[in-house]
């Protein structure tokens, strides 16, 4: 998949769909039954903005993540419904990559087994890929074993699969949750059966440069990167995050020299991010 | 003789059944339990904690350490039970209503349990009238909330304020923490304490306990 030229993904979708209305006690994805209009303007925005491949509202709708928040007979019209409003708003212009996030479950902690995970993944998976989506991204993940857990039901479905770990934790940030080097993921994500690896969420983008370079050195796989954009910070009551779309945008050309093969952004991010980092880009390529 | 270095490094290492086996071994050799938890067991513990916060321990280890921690107090709090030792104190947590992230609140349930406290669990999406039962009912000392989302945190202001509806907010103290939540976030919501990590949260709990 790597073409030599960088793709742009798109950027965050909660706080969006929270800016059309969605409430804190509401479960996102059950929107794409609710309110799939909205979920579609969201969607489109990024492809306005220049999004190459775009996401899914889809990143909770497996049976562990939505903790019996969506009754087992939705689930699957959820993850079909999140892959169609994508492929609509794509209007052919952008590849749809549909979400699965982490099940919220520590396998350390016995909260879950592997066998209930890989379940629940395939699960999600193959309502995913029966829905028409052209990839998968296992994203947000803290813990390597069901990253990989994750990726082999999603590698199952016969779909190219990106795999991304957060790195947020230890004294440089350049830890999983769970302790794991950006080495460490390399190597188990590409031998679970990833196309593509990389890195989301974490601490902004300017700590995911050398993270990316890491990842670059340490496999030939296509390189993933949406950083957010810094860490959320209250502000008169008010959810802030510190970085601008310029801020964001001016990390961008490290980003490519760091090896990065397709860009977008996470949490705090949105279609204005998306756009300074297409002349991020373009700046980068001149 | 059972070590008690040795039950020390069982803990700090994770290992539960070296643990166990010294427990059990201090135990037929009648030493007082309250030997064990004071110089072995909680040394260990904020060891642990110590190197959890330098990031030396990440969440695997700590979770073994605690994991050891509370497998030889289960052999211990039979004979702590008949000499009517309290615990440290009694905790009800839960994460806040609309939030279903409970890895957080599960990290700080454990480290409190391995510090000696008594933890009652009310899980995630926890609505403020289950948090006020759950206070009526088990009568703790602490309440600790956590939230990951910043849409789900002003459901912390909420349950202090269900609190102090029902007339049980003088009685206990009140815990915040989670990714978003910030210590001025907690002055500002009226909750008595705020820890940014599983380790800190027993050291703010003891503290608070003592206050």
């Amino acid at each position: 998949m790597a073409s030599g030229r960088v793709i742009l993904t798109d950027g965050a979708w909660g706080t969006e769909l929270q800016a059309l209305g969605l409430g804190p006690d509401e479960l996102p994805d059950l929107w794409n039954l609710s309110h799939p209009e909205r979920v579609e303007q969201v969607a489109r925005a990024y492809v306005e903005a220049g999004s190459e491949i775009i996401l899914t509202n889809t990143f909770r709708a497996n049976r562990l993540a939505a903790g019996g928040r969506i009754s087992s007979t939705e689930l699957a019209e959820v993850n079909r419904a999140g892959v169609e409003i994508s492929r609509r708003a794509a209007m052919g212009r952008a590849r749809v990559f549909a979400s699965i996030g982490p099940s919220g479950k520590l396998l350390i902690e016995g909260a879950v087994t592997e066998d209930e995970l890989h379940a629940a993944f395939a699960e999600q998976a193959e309502a995913l890929c029966a829905a028409g989506a052209d990839g998968l991204v296992v994203e947000t993940m803290s813990d390597l074993t069901e990253a990989a857990i994750a990726v082999a039901a999603a590698k199952a479905t016969g779909l190219v699969v990106v795999a991304c770990m957060v790195f947020d934790s230890g004294r440089n940030r350049d830890r999983t949750m769970m302790g794991a080097t950006p080495e460490q993921a390399a190597e188990v994500l590409a031998e679970a059966g990833a196309d593509v690896i990389g890195a989301n969420c974490g601490n902004g983008i300017a700590g995911y440069v050398p993270i990316c370079a890491r990842l670059r050195a340490a496999t030939s796989l296509p390189i993933w990167i949406k950083p957010n954009a810094g860490l959320p910070e209250l502000e008169g009551g008010r959810v802030v995050y510190r970085t601008s779309p310029e801020e964001f945008a001016r990390h961008v050309p490290e980003l490519v020299r760091a090896g990065a093969n397709y860009i977008g952004g996470c949490c705090g991010t949105n279609p204005a991010f998306i756009r300074a980092a297409r002349a991020g880009l373009e700046r980068a390529c001149t | 003789m059972a070590d008690l270095n040795k039950l020390y490094q069982a803990i700090l290492t994770g290992d539960q059944k070296t643990a166990v086996a010294v427990t059990e071994e201090a135990l037929a050799e009648k030493i007082d339990p309250q030997v064990l938890i004071n110089q072995a067991m909680i040394p260990a513990m904020t060891e642990a904690g110590n190197k959890f916060e330098c990031e030396e321990y990440f969440v695997p280890e700590l979770l073994l350490a605690a994991r050891a921690m509370k497998a030889s107090l289960a052999l211990l709090r039979p004979l702590l039970a008949e000499r009517g030792a309290e615990p440290v104190g009694r905790v009800v947590i839960g994460t806040v209503k609309g939030d279903l992230h409970d890895i957080g609140k599960n990290l700080v349930a454990s480290m409190l349990e391995g510090g000696g406290f008594e933890v009652h669990d009310l899980g995630a999406d926890v609505p403020p009238e289950k948090f006020v039962a759950a206070v009526r009912e088990k009568n703790p000392h602490l309440v600790c909330m956590s939230a990951l989302l910043t849409v789900t945190m002003p459901a912390m202001r909420t349950t202090i304020q269900a609190l102090k509806e029902a007339g049980v907010r003088q009685q206990v103290k009140v815990m915040v923490g989670g990714a978003p939540v910030t210590p001025d976030y907690a002055r500002e919501i009226g909750a008595d304490g705020y820890a940014d990590n599983a380790s800190s949260a027993v050291k703010k709990a003891r503290e608070l306990l003592a206050a």
